[in-house]
């Protein structure tokens, strides 16, 4: 064992690249959520994601594109899950489900070709001076643009949770759709540009995956990280900066595990994997049981169907 | 514009009519999607629903079709208990893995010794690992109020990593020249699952579904538990005021969808499988919801469900191996079917109403 | 009337649901200042003609005027930007949002947060409701509650004003602040829709009224020049039979209950303070209270669902206060919930399984824990029988019955179980007169058998006509219950609690 091979600096910089692609999809959910929507398809969303973004960063030649195609491929997905949730009524978490299954099986299938190709590289922003700082440079200011996108999107979200109407809205039609739509608001609506948002975020993360982390297309490569973005949601209480928190504690597990497995720790690898999971779960339970009773933070409509009567 | 309004009361006739339905439009939607890959959809879908029934080597595939379904079967029914209670038990693929493993584990420990005894133990070590195994998830959600599906979910990728430690290392073949995998316990008569008559695949696993159906029908429809978990399911409040205890009701649910996982893990490993390896587990914990849904959380229902969904399984081999379909559409393919019934379901509880559209 | 052209002009509305005409021909005008009464039972129609008004239904035929413009509003927004504003029923309120957050949502263009916590405080002041635009809505009392939805009006200086069952929640105290309320609003211009089936109340504040039933107009009057019989019977189209009993409060006590204390199970839940009661066999107990002050909390304590120490809750001397629903059944305590759908019954399961809900036990439905069908499909007959059940047969389901006939299926079902006692929280909410009356009875005959029985309910007029003994629930506790002959209003309304937090006004409680 040589513990000394771990660089804090560097498990730091190499957190917030881990943590992004779940902070993408958790940002997108919970304002899915917030909307009362329970979309369990992020997994399915996310690869969906990875691999459509994949292709069309490698035909096109272009990673900025590839995250635009990743986007709309997300919630292309999320628009089935729209569909029949809010046009057909069906339950919610059966949906989500059908989402995450029929995602992993699409981009499998869409991914055929794809296997060992190479995508093309997705460059740091060079922030000048900022960069060159010792240390704080290396950690905070060389990292491609999309992690300060998601960063950037924290602060987003929070204002328009906060301070806009729309976003008013939005908390209001989670609450109670019954008195949202007694007021004239259009609850279908609001709640289908919801998940379409946070199918295009989960689609996002899924293609920083593909494109900028691993980077490559391999069957199921998500593996997990749409399940732990939904529990990240719960973990932040639906708060986009305890969000943020909960995605850089994941992020920062996961690094420090696999930077353990480097270092030879005398335990099982298989152990070293499966810790952040066990831990996502932990934190889980501490939250749960310190909040008492599931009500919490979270939309009172969570999961709830809606069907305007008159 | 097209309207919907809610029936009085669910249409029965749709209740029946809705999944085959479902099926249709799948073959529809799945014969566009293999048209797209370059294939002939019709052969396609042929290929996938037709030939292991009825085709010239239906005689192989009839067999194999009940040695697919009876896991998926046996998990649907347990997931479906829970379902119609509102407990939402998605990580059978973990209780499937650690039924398995428990059951292998009793019987690698056993070998080289012969006796009747230790198959029972095994199944019951199946049974008690994949009840265990739920508990987790169900005992959070009763102590603590922790969100079932999320940690029964997180917990098949904890187990996926117990499957390999046990693959390459706890349960590794000590006489299996460093490749990964248990001994083989189909070769290990005190301890394996076989068929019960030769060439049929007819095991043991296969009578244990049929007898879960069975328990399942009686239980739903003729015994107080049954009706406590649909009035659960229906109206958690009204169940608590007829005196039901919803905690206890969970961890029902949990602990009878974890042993039918666990043992259905175990026919498998001693059976089919064989021996406890790396890739051992193929995804029927997640199949089995399709299967619960198409099944309309009916056991009769999920029987033919599982049937079903077994021929598109050995079907999609065949269309793989004579076609060049891709096994990730055969994939797809189940998903578009969990999709199609979710649509189509509206049709049993709202009528759809074309409306003029005045100003 | 006036020359003027009236604020609003209604001619020949027309509403049909599926098997149903909500609204037939309905035709009638308000004046601006003046106050006009909507009257009429449950299933009138009143709710769907509103709900026209305010744009959240389309007439099927029908028009309106507004001012002597057409108007025919697309939806609440536009109702809204013509100057129609709304009060509902049931709130249309958020709970987990502050009161400047819900009045800012019912707004058309709302100020910036500080200039509307000014303007809030400003009309609260103006008209005597006080409200503090900080607190959130879930931690409000029902009174308190319905402020925040006349507020949010008021900032929009709607032309008409509707108001729907407004008092249901209000003790009579806040009532009569109500009413000096409307009053101002009225003298300053605006005309008020009043929606109600309280005749006294209509008569007192009303300048005019249009009756309604079975969706058509049947008539229209002076409320002050009627009596509230005559009113009555217009409403309903039938004469009224009031329930009659030999009254009795000399048996044995048969429940107790002492130091009753829980606390609160959710957010925004009620906790129960130190409740004590005893009932006598043959004994009406009616416990009144605006809603939200513990009444599904007492009713869960008594039938199970929430179990306490063993000791508080004592049947015959024997402590039951730990033993769940099913072991109070056996020993002969029943209950009735206030929400019929989804808690006294499964709405998507059939009469029969419902009649297995609560019958298991005390009608050997079950036999070693399997159920015996045939004699539950029997005993859902009997009740459907009984209680004259509205339906095609017992294997409907649940909420494919009207709100009066669910219910009288469910007092039925339990009081066929011949229970020694009786719990039903609200048991003629949103029921017919003739059902309701009905349902009255038959607790009035339980009682005369022996059965002693705890009436919780909002409605004090039903109290004081079927109550030996009465007591009020207000935030979680209980007064001590008095005889209920020769209680007047004033009594009552100062045991419910008076004019809610009045005193306290802006403080954050």
């Amino acid at each position: 064992m040589d513990l000394s091979v771990i660089n804090p600096a560097l498990l730091i910089a190499s957190l917030m690249v881990a943590s992004t692609p779940i902070l993408l999809a958790a940002l997108g959910e919970l304002i899915c959520e917030k909307s009362g929507v329970l979309n369990l398809g992020v997994e399915g969303m996310m690869i969906t994601g990875a691999i459509c973004g994949f292709a069309v960063a490698v035909e096109t030649g272009s990673p900025l594109l590839g995250f635009l195609g990743a986007a709309l491929g997300g919630a292309v997905l999320a628009l089935l899950f729209a569909v029949l949730t809010q046009v057909l009524l069906a339950n919610q978490v059966a949906s989500g489900l059908a989402l995450t299954l029929f995602g992993l099986g699409i981009s499998a299938l869409i991914g055929q070709g794809y296997r060992g190709v190479k995508p093309p590289p997705t460059g740091r922003i060079d922030l000048g001076p900022l960069s060159d700082i010792p240390v704080l440079g290396r950690v905070l200011f060389s990292h491609d643009w999309v992690v300060y996108f998601g960063l950037a999107l924290v602060v987003a979200i929070w204002a328009f949770l906060k301070f806009s109407r729309a976003g008013l809205v939005l908390r209001a039609v989670g609450e109670s759709a019954e008195a949202a739509h007694a007021l004239g608001y259009k609850v279908v609506r609001i709640r289908i540009a919801a998940i379409l948002f946070g199918g295009a975020c989960s689609g996002l993360g899924g293609a920083y995956l593909s494109l900028i982390r691993v980077p490559q297309w391999t069957d199921g490569m998500t593996a997990g990280a749409g399940w732990i973005a939904l529990a990240i949601v719960v973990f932040g209480s639906w708060r986009p900066g305890r969000v943020l928190v909960g995605a850089y504690l994941f992020g920062g597990l996961t690094v420090l595990q696999l930077n353990l497995q480097a270092a030879q720790l005398p335990v099982p690898v298989e152990v070293l994997s499966m810790s952040p999971f066990v831990l996502t779960i932990v934190v889980l339970v501490i939250i749960s049981a310190r909040r008492r009773g599931a009500s919490g933070a979270a939309p009172a409509m969570l999961g709830r169907i809606f069907h305007a009567s008159s | 514009m097209i309207r919907l309004e809610k029936r009085p009361e669910p249409s029965r006739a749709w209740t029946w009519a809705t999944p085959p339905l479902a099926v249709v439009l799948t073959m529809i939607a799945g014969g566009v999607l293999f048209a797209f890959l370059g294939k002939d959809p019709v052969i396609a879908i042929k290929t996938i629903f037709w030939d292991p029934i009825l085709g010239e080597f239906a005689f192989y595939y009839r067999g194999q079709l009940l040695v697919k379904a009876a896991p998926l079967v046996m998990i649907a029914v347990g997931l479906a208990l829970g379902f119609r209670a509102g407990v939402w038990n998605i990580g059978a693929e973990g209780q499937y893995i650690i039924g398995a493993l428990c059951g292998g584990a009793v019987g690698l420990a056993f070998y080289p010794a012969e006796g009747w005894y230790i198959f029972p133990l095994m199944v019951i070590a199946g049974a008690l690992g994949g009840w265990a195994w739920a508990m987790i998830p169900g005992l959070l959600r009763t102590k603590f109020h922790t969100n079932e599906i999320l940690v029964s979910l997180l917990l098949v990728y904890v187990a996926e990593q117990l499957l390999a430690a046990s693959a390459l290392r706890w349960l590794k073949n000590p006489e299996g020249q460093g490749f990964p995998g248990s001994r083989n316990l189909a070769q290990y008569p005190a301890g394996s699952n076989p068929e019960l008559i030769a060439g049929t695949g007819m095991h043991l696993g296969i009578v244990a579904a049929f007898i879960a159906v069975i328990f399942a029908y009686v239980l739903l429809n003729r015994h107080m538990t049954g009706f406590h978990i649909r009035l659960a399911g229906q109206a958690p409040r009204a169940a608590r005021f007829s005196g039901v205890n919803p905690a206890r009701l969970v961890l029902f649910c949990f602990g009878v969808s974890g042993a039918l996982a666990g043992l259905a893990g175990l026919f498998e490993v001693a059976g089919p499988a064989g021996q406890i390896s790396i890739d051992f587990n193929t995804g029927y914990g997640f199949t089995a919801i399709i299967v619960a849904f198409l099944g309309r959380l009916h056991p009769v229902g999920i029987l033919l469900a599982g049937l079903l969904m077994a021929l598109t399984y050995i079907g999609g081999e065949a269309a793989q191996s004579t076609m060049g379909l891709p096994a990730a559409a055969i994939q797809a393919f189940q998903g578009m079917l969990l999709f199609f019934l979710l649509a189509v379901d509206v049709l049993t509880n709202y009528r759809v109403r074309l409306s003029r559209g005045q100003a | 009337m006036t020359k003027a052209t009236p604020l609003l002009l209604i001619e020949g509305l027309t509403k049909a649901y599926p098997g149903v005409v909500a609204n037939k021909d309905v035709s009638f005008s308000i004046g601006a200042g003046k106050v006009h009464a909507l009257l009429g039972e449950n299933g009138a129609g009143k709710s769907t003609l509103v709900k026209t008004i305010y744009g959240l239904v389309r007439p099927d035929a029908g028009s309106m005027r507004l001012h002597g413009e057409p108007y025919a509003p697309a939806d609440p927004n536009a109702a809204r930007a013509a100057g129609v504003a709304m009060v509902f029923q049931h709130f249309s309120l958020f709970d987990a949002l502050d009161v400047a957050e819900n009045i800012a949502l019912g707004m058309q263009d709302p100020p910036p947060r500080s200039t509307l916590a000014a303007k809030i405080r400003e009309v609260s002041q103006t008209y005597g409701l006080p409200l503090d635009p900080g607190r959130t809505v879930g931690d409000l009392s029902a009174g308190e509650r319905q402020r925040v939805e006349i507020i949010r009006c008021l900032l929009q200086a709607p032309k008409l004003l509707i108001m729907d069952e407004p008092t249901s929640v209000l003790t009579p105290q806040e009532v009569e602040i109500l009413f000096r309320t409307l009053r101002k609003l009225a003298s300053e211009g605006t005309a008020i829709l009043y929606i109600s089936h309280k005749l006294e109340e209509i008569r007192g504040l009303c300048d005019s009224a249009t009756v309604l039933r079975l969706g058509e107009v049947v008539d229209t009057c002076t409320p002050s020049e009627v009596s509230a019989r005559d009113l009555a019977e217009m409403m309903v189209g039938q004469t009224l039979i009031t329930p009659t009993r030999v009254g009795g409060t000399d048996g044995a006590v048969v429940l107790e209950v002492t130091g009753l204390s829980l606390p609160a199970s959710t957010n925004f839940g009620t906790s129960l303070k130190e409740i004590g009661f005893q009932v006598r066999a043959g004994e009406v107990l009616g416990i009144g209270g605006v809603a939200g002050n513990g009444q599904d909390e007492l009713l869960a304590v008594l039938s199970g669902e929430t179990v306490t120490d063993a000791d508080t809750v004592r049947m015959n001397s024997q402590p039951i206060g730990a033993m769940g629903p099913v072991e109070r059944r056996r020993l002969g305590v029943l209950a009735a919930p206030e929400e019929r759908l989804g808690h006294a019954a499964a709405p998507d399961l059939s009469l029969t399984e419902n009649a297995m809900l609560t019958g298991a036990q005390r009608r050997g439905l079950t036999r070693n824990g399997f159920l015996n069908w045939t004699k539950a499909r029997a005993f859902a007959t009997e009740i459907i029988e009984a209680f004259d059940v509205r339906t095609p047969g017992p294997g409907h389901v649940a909420r494919s019955l009207s709100g009066g006939n669910l219910q009288k299926f469910v007092i039925g079902r339990e009081i066929l179980q011949d229970p020694q006692v009786l719990v039903v929280n609200q048991p003629t909410w949103g029921v017919d007169a003739s059902a309701a009356a009905a349902i009255r009875q038959a607790l009035l005959d339980l009682a005369t058998k022996g059965a002693a029985i705890i009436v919780i309910s909002q409605d004090l007029d039903e109290l004081m006509e079927i109550s030996d003994t009465f007591a009020a629930l207000n935030e979680g506790r209980l007064s001590s219950p008095r005889p209920a002959a020769g209680l007047s209003v004033e009594d009552i309304g100062l045991m419910l609690g008076g004019a809610h937090d009045l005193e306290v006004g802006h403080g954050a409680a």
